[in-house]
């Protein structure tokens, strides 16, 4: 199934990955053909096949409800590009929520 | 000989007998590291300083008696695994300003047993390519030939180990990324049992597919670091709760009695042709050593690929939704909001193939979508990992080529994703059931290595370790160097 411009912008933005002019045609070629590959799985019936979401049958494992992190903020915040008293800053949200809201 | 054609067993005879010190092995290693990785590229981060601090520690712990049979061995760590106060950046520009703020738990056991971390080694960016042409710092060269590549994604710990830079290095295995660069550089990898490695602090790529496991030159050191790596950890609960085994303690089994399966689907086209005659050479050796050999079906092999390429992803476009420019790594200049943050900083960030996965992914997972490609993925999941179990009814280990081809020239395949998919045919579905496999240097087509796979039932990685050490008391391919 061939992808269009259309639908890999789209994609991209439900990712939240901007995509320059430049590689827009490379990806629509090879998203389509990556796309192509995948349908093969049409090929075999799986009517009452039970999918597998991991390899083992495994139940998660349970402990006591204690905390078991020491607080590292400072040593955390480190790395992280733009911080103030602790916090992590990130530009205004306010103004743009009506924006945002009609994207999902 | 010389010190570094010497194995892990080798040089823990040495050390322990005060041949040499811990400080003069990794000096070693770093003079070799200065004067071969510039033509390899074959590390991201080399630690001189950490190295021989924690060289000189090991020293005190073998003079005082407390030394473990891998104390003061330096190892090269995949770039994928969190090292405290060290550059850790999964062959991404992403992370390439990213000093991790604490140990993965296989960082912290190789610490534990006295083991030197010299270097974090190059590889496809989030572990994800079979060339190692996807790293944000160049491609890594092959050892054997420096036009080709080494295979990926775990290609700086492959051609590291095969150029003898380091005597053992890590790696992870999504989809063959331990398997494919080490038949392809010659040298013994490890894929172990999905959860037999902790993932705690290994950067995630594809969660129910990701395993940690080592590179070495032989059989039996990879047995001695899967010793220490791998176990249960509290902190990553898809670790499973099982016993480990010493994985040396049946190396020295005859292989008298033991039942090896070929599948014909590992044998048709698609295969080249050189590469199917040193595979049946190697399965021939191995029925020398007494195994029986016997044909079975894996019938579901074609449906791998495409499966895994919904699966990886799929989980691959939720895992990386984390790099947002906000808690860590790159972030883009001057957002004008936070959507633009958020874009800017990913599109940015982000190699070619990364985005490429990621919206595969998100496609494969958006509404009206699922059902087609995220379920029936997960549906043929089953039915290749049935397979296998159908095949471990009659047979204790399977056999086969690692990959399709020898390593190929650098650039071959950059424009046709789907044709680098394919070079992980073989390897693919042994992380969709969550099989334990392992390659070994098999022989040569036109002086480049070949690798023979071995894919053992859930947990049975003893008996991968043993087929593999008898096949090399035999053979002496893995002592070939370039």
């Amino acid at each position: 199934m061939a992808l269009s411009e259309t639908d890999v912008k789209k994609v991209a933005h439900l990712a939240r990955i901007a995509l320059s002019p430049e590689e827009l045609p490379s990806h629509i070629k090879n998203l389509s053909k990556i796309i192509d590959l995948v349908e093969q799985m049409n090929t075999v019936d799986t009517t009452g096949i039970e999918p597998m979401a991991h390899p083992q049958d495994i139940t998660q494992p349970l402990r006591d409800d204690i905390v078991t992190e020491t607080n590292q903020r400072e040593k955390m915040q480190r790395c992280a590009p733009l911080t103030e008293a602790g916090l992590y800053l990130v530009p205004k949200v306010i103004e743009d929520r009506s924006n945002e809201a009609s994207e999902f | 000989m010389s010190l570094e054609n010497k194995t892990l067993v080798e040089l823990s005879k040495d050390l322990t007998a005060k041949k040499v010190s811990s400080v003069e092995v990794t000096q070693f290693y770093l003079d070799r590291i200065a004067q071969h990785n510039p033509a390899l590229n074959a590390f991201i981060t080399v630690c001189n300083e950490s190295a021989l601090a924690e060289a000189k520690e090991a020293d005190k712990k073998i003079a005082s008696g407390h030394a473990g049979p891998l104390t003061g061995i330096p190892y090269a760590h995949k770039d994928i695994f969190c090292t405290d106060g060290i550059k850790t950046s999964c062959g991404s520009k992403m992370l390439d300003n990213f000093i991790a703020p604490y140990d993965a738990t296989v960082t912290t056991k190789f610490k534990e047993a006295g083991m030197v971390m010299i270097g974090k080694t190059n590889m496809d960016e989030f572990a994800m390519g079979s060339s190692n042409e996807n790293s944000f710092y160049g491609p890594v060269k092959n050892p054997w030939d420096h036009t080709r590549i080494p295979g990926g994604s775990s290609g700086g710990s492959a051609a590291a180990v095969a150029a003898r830079l380091v005597p053992a290095a890590t790696g992870t295995d999504t989809g063959g990324s331990i398997r494919q660069p080490a038949s392809m550089c010659n040298i013994t990898g490890i894929k172990p049992t999905y959860g037999r490695v902790s993932r705690y602090g290994m950067i995630a790529f594809a969660s129910s597919l990701d395993q940690g496991g080592p590179f070495a030159q032989t059989a039996e050191d990879a047995a001695l670091l899967l010793n220490i790596m791998a176990g249960h950890d509290e902190k990553d609960s898809t670790s499973v709760i099982h016993d480990v085994p010493d994985y040396t303690a049946e190396l020295n089994k005859p292989l008298t009695g033991l039942t090896i399966g070929f599948a014909k689907e590992h044998f048709a086209s698609g295969l080249e042709n050189d590469v199917a005659v040193v595979i049946q050479e190697a399965i021939a050796e191995l029925q020398k050593l007494g195994a029986t050999i016997k044909e079975i079906s894996l019938p579901n092999t074609h449906l791998a690929v495409p499966a895994y390429y919904v699966i990886a992803p799929a989980e691959c476009s939720s895992n990386l939704a984390r790099y947002d420019g906000v808690r860590y790594g790159y972030r883009c200049e001057n957002p004008k909001n936070l959507d633009d943050l958020y874009c800017r900083t990913r599109g940015e960030g982000f190699g070619l193939e990364i985005k490429r996965r990621i919206i595969v992914g998100t496609y494969a997972l958006s509404s009206g979508y699922y059902d087609a490609y995220y379920l029936k993925a997960q549906k043929i999941r089953r039915l290749i990992s049935n397979d296998y179990q159908t095949a471990f009814k009659s047979v204790d280990l399977i056999v086969g080529p690692t990959a399709p081809s020898p390593a190929f020239k650098l650039g071959e395949k950059v424009d046709d994703p789907v044709s680098m998919y394919l070079s992980d045919i073989y390897t693919i579905g042994v992380n969709l059931a969550g099989l334990p496999g392992m390659t070994i240097p098999a022989g040569f087509v036109k002086s480049l290595p070949i690798g023979l796979q071995l894919i053992a039932n859930y947990f049975d990685e003893s008996r991968l370790f043993n087929a593999a050490h008898q096949f090399q008391q035999a053979t002496d391919w893995h002592k070939k160097t370039p």
